[in-house]
């Protein structure tokens, strides 16, 4: 039987000043799985995060990673696994080759092959000019990426991003994206938190959401997205709209001179829509979401977590 | 992890500590160096030709081991503290705590390296006193093994401290308060037998004078206090070092949430 990439199971946290992190949480991910871990802030996903790499103790509960358990079997288990951190931790006085090498070296990698290594990821993360520089001197982007090298370096078969793409431009994360889907396609299951609900919805397959500590959701990005019952797009006229039109059905609201916004239940059709609003003269050059659908979702799932929570 | 993966472990970090200090040479070699050659000139050359003779040797004579274990002592704590807590600072000894490292190895790393800077400046400063002095090694074994006992006790203290540490204030703390009076009332400028009875016997608790004193011994032939005694107590204290620091490693006090 194929062994999980990672099961947990009835994992608890709580901290010595009392607060209870996570209670009790099952979760398990596939191996070559590519997974998002989704939730609020504060609600639980670092000190999963944490956990897993063995920065954060547990306080009841277990972590296997490949079968390997994080207790009994620890120096197997953190074999398996690399992480790339929320915050920069590595030292910023290093050059990023020797970070790299070092890095390899506390994994037990011989010299001659870390070095064939770190000059493998260095390259595709185009970090490979950057070499000999202190690494303070990488720019926010390129230290992000020096920390997934330094997680690769080992060859880890499960890959942990704690929101890999915070503060990184639209290009360089979109470089992020293919070159962890390509790492992903290779073999390597990959677990990603994120507050980017797109990065998650084009990158992952499956999807659990975290929130005040507990597994709200555990499914596939597909099977969530079935549950959306409405989706929120805004319109662009090519005409200036002067008064915000009315369609039997439908909610509209008028954004600007040449936006409409409009709520879609799932059983409304958009074609009527459309049709309803050219017999007013109104004709729509284009339209998008308002916010990604699995933004929208999101939102839903821990507004209801939070509403069953104050109803007791 | 194999035992081959460990030896490549405890050599990374050893390397790692060893270009550290090597990297920023003007803050961690040429200081110390220059305040011994000061201590030299000063109280063994200027002051020390006025003393004349301390346990029948010239004063430089006696004075020259205890500097040189001072160096030791300081440069062993500090490259160990600084180092630590450096990396417990910008957070980056996660990627050992990460790593399958067992403990016992990032201890051995850290105080290997801690040993390496004590010795290499405590070398720089014997080269150095033989300027100022002329020195025939009154006993090897107990030279050396005093010096890398001493060495080796010293760095384990460093890193219990930068363990507990919780600013930058918190490893200058103990150096200053801790480490400098023990190490000046530890028998580097004078024998206690100047001290009387009472103060003599209260000199006794305090672990330095019985390194100096070893050491002392070794390369002058004198020492106040037995030197197998010496050797015990320098053994007890590192192993309790060691083994306190150890449990801190595994516990991952003020490493681990």
């Amino acid at each position: 039987m194929t062994q999980p990439a990672l099961a947990i199971t009835q994992l608890t946290k709580i901290y010595d000043d009392g607060f209870e992190a996570l209670k009790c949480i099952d979760l398990e991910v596939a191996p070559g799985d590519f997974f998002a871990l989704l939730g609020p802030n504060g609600a639980g996903k670092s000190t999963t995060i944490g956990i897993i790499c063995s920065l954060v103790r547990k306080t009841a509960g277990s972590v296997t990673i490949f079968g390997h358990d994080i207790d009994k079997d620890f120096s197997a288990a953190k074999q398996f696994v690399g992480v790339v951190p929320q915050d920069f931790n590595f030292n910023q006085f290093e050059k990023p080759l020797d970070i790299l090498i070092n890095q390899a070296g506390y994994y037990g990698i011989h010299r001659v092959e870390a070095e064939r290594r770190a000059e493998k990821y260095l390259k595709q993360l185009g970090l490979w000019d950057k070499r000999d520089i202190a690494s303070r001197t990488l720019s926010g982007g390129m230290k992000r990426r020096l920390m997934i090298a330094r997680a690769l370096i080992h060859e880890p078969k499960l890959l942990v991003l704690d929101e890999p793409t915070a503060g990184v431009d639209i290009e360089l994360r979109r470089s992020m994206w293919s070159f962890l889907k390509e790492i992903n396609a290779q073999g390597t299951t990959i677990i990603l938190t994120t507050h980017y609900l797109e990065e998650a919805e084009s990158l992952c397959r499956n999807v659990a959401i975290i929130d005040q500590g507990q597994i709200v959701k555990n499914t596939s990005i597909r099977e969530l997205l079935t549950q959306l019952n409405k989706e929120t797009f805004v319109l662009d006229s090519r005409d200036e709209v002067l008064q915000c039109p009315v369609v039997d059905g439908y909610v509209l609201s008028q954004v600007d001179g040449h936006s409409i916004e409009v709520v879609v239940e799932k059983s409304q059709s958009i074609n009527e829509l459309f049709a309803a609003l050219t017999a007013q003269g109104i004709y729509i050059v284009s339209m998008r979401n308002k916010a990604n659908r699995l933004e929208e979702l999101f939102l839903d799932l821990v507004e209801q977590n939070l509403q069953e929570k104050a109803n007791g | 992890m194999d035992n081959g993966q460990k030896w490549i472990a405890f050599s990374t970090i050893v390397r790692r500590e060893i270009n550290r200090f090597m990297r920023i040479w003007p803050q961690t070699l040429v200081p110390p160096v220059i305040t011994i050659v000061l201590y030299f000139v000063i109280f063994g050359k200027l002051i020390g030709s006025r003393i004349g003779e301390m346990s029948n040797l010239p004063y430089i004579q006696f004075v020259a081991p205890g500097l040189i274990m001072m160096s030791v002592i300081t440069n062993s704590y500090s490259n160990v503290v600084s180092s630590f807590y450096g990396s417990k600072f910008q957070r980056n000894i996660e990627e050992l705590l990460v790593s399958p490292t067992p403990n016992w190895i990032i201890l051995l790393g850290y105080m290997v390296g801690g040993m390496s800077r004590g010795l290499g400046v405590g070398a720089m400063v014997t080269l150095l006193s033989l300027y100022f002095a002329d020195f025939s090694l009154h006993s090897v074994p107990v030279t050396i093994g005093i010096v890398l006992m001493t060495s080796l006790m010293f760095s384990l203290a460093g890193l219990i401290n930068a363990i507990f540490a919780n600013s930058f204030d918190d490893i200058s703390i103990i150096p200053t308060f801790v480490l400098t009076p023990l190490i000046y009332l530890g028998g580097v400028f004078y024998s206690i037998d100047l001290l009387g009875d009472f103060w003599g016997s209260v000199s006794l608790i305090n672990p330095i004078l019985y390194m100096v004193n070893a050491f002392r011994y070794g390369m002058v032939g004198i020492t106040d206090i037995n030197i197998v005694w010496s050797f015990i107590m320098v053994g007890i204290f590192s192993i309790v070092m060691f083994s306190v620091a150890l449990h801190l490693l595994e516990k991952g006090s003020r490493l681990r949430s």
